[in-house]
């Protein structure tokens, strides 16, 4: 446990360990990987188990997996238009994994995959190869002029085209820090409390007592927790749409 | 449909009666905008700019054997940057003028 030694070990919880035995020894099968699994295998049985009944009155796995389907839907018609539905999948693959991350990591011994930027990089970057790649094949050489806003002086060209790709480029970076960090800080700050009710605990007679407070801060943290983690998954979604929105209509 | 329709009606009708409309809120989803989540989201901005350009200064410094120059060149265009971000962040009325076109 945390509280052995009398110290506050708030980042062992991010350590990777090889689970499945020896089968994912030899593999490097981590715990990370097989809360991707859980959170994948969770989105199909959602969509397939659930709209297999295809009932006129939804029953509650239903409903579920209509409102994951009509928000990201809404959202994806809203921020990139009509043209923007045949990327629906993506987002949508997007957000329900992000999303499934963030709250299966809210479950006791569980693990949260997005709590580390290698993860959340490799989505966002995804995200911008595939916006990249969209521009370019929607719009062919004219993409390069996003990196040049017209009626600039072109004097100016030689500083504004290379803060321009920078800038573009910082996108994924800042996409994956804010999802990394704000896991990260909520899982930090759970754990912290946590300890200390555990050290509180062991103090005497007073302590249990104490300890009640930072027990029910861990209380009100889980659900902002739960919030963050819908918040998170919301943003990387909108986000994505945001850009694939810049990337069809090129601005 | 025609149902909801009139029903929507009714009710933006005796809304407006007992002086209960509701403000123009915009329909679109948009990232959220709390004071903290602005404050950090700018924050990252910044950062994640200046990281891209000190990264690809320091990558093309140590292909080219420039050091330092192309580090601290790219400093400055990575700063310029995250201050662009900032700025694209709060520039007033950014979806309308997407969209106008």
């Amino acid at each position: 446990m945390a509280a052995e030694g009398k110290a506050i070990d708030a980042l062992s919880q991010f350590e990777l360990s090889t689970t499945l035995g020896p089968i994912g020894a030899a593999v490097n099968f981590t715990q990370s990987n097989l809360h991707m699994v859980y959170a994948a295998a969770f989105a199909i049985l959602l969509m397939t188990v659930g709209m297999g009944a295809r009932a006129l009155v939804p029953g509650r796995m239903q409903s579920l997996a209509e409102s994951a389907y009509e928000f990201i839907m809404g959202m994806v018609t809203e921020q990139v238009g009509e043209e923007g539905k045949r990327y629906f999948p993506f987002v949508f693959a997007l957000f329900m994994f992000v999303l499934l991350g963030n709250a299966i990591g809210l479950l006791p011994y569980a693990f949260t995959y997005t709590s580390h930027i290698v993860v959340t990089f490799g989505l966002a970057a995804m995200v911008i190869v595939v916006v990249t790649g969209v521009a370019l094949a929607r719009h062919g050489w004219h993409f390069f002029g996003y990196f040049f806003p017209e009626g600039a002086p072109l004097w100016l060209a030689p500083i504004i085209i290379p803060v321009e790709i920078v800038s573009y480029l910082s996108r994924p970076l800042s996409l994956s820090i804010r999802l990394f960090a704000n896991m990260v800080a909520g899982h930090v700050m759970l754990k912290v409390f946590a300890t200390f009710v555990v050290m509180l605990g062991g103090l005497g007679v007073v302590g249990p007592v104490l300890s009640i407070l930072p027990l029910s801060i861990n209380v009100a943290l889980m659900g902002f927790e739960l919030l963050v983690a819908f918040l998170q998954a919301y943003v990387f979604a909108i986000l994505t749409c945001i850009y694939l929105h810049d990337a069809v209509h090129l601005h | 449909m025609g149902q909801e329709d009139g029903f929507d009606k009714r009710l933006e009708a005796a809304r407006a009666r007992n002086g209960m409309q509701r403000a123009d809120e915009p329909k679109r989803s948009e990232v959220p905008n709390g004071p903290w989540g602005v404050g950090f989201r700018a924050g990252v901005e910044v950062v994640s700019a200046l990281v891209v350009g000190v990264g690809i200064g320091f990558a093309l410094d140590r292909w080219l054997g420039t050091w330092p120059w192309l580090f601290l060149v790219m400093f400055v265009l990575g700063s310029a940057a995250g201050v662009l971000n900032v700025y694209r962040l709060f520039r007033p009325g950014r979806r309308v003028e997407i969209d106008s076109d």
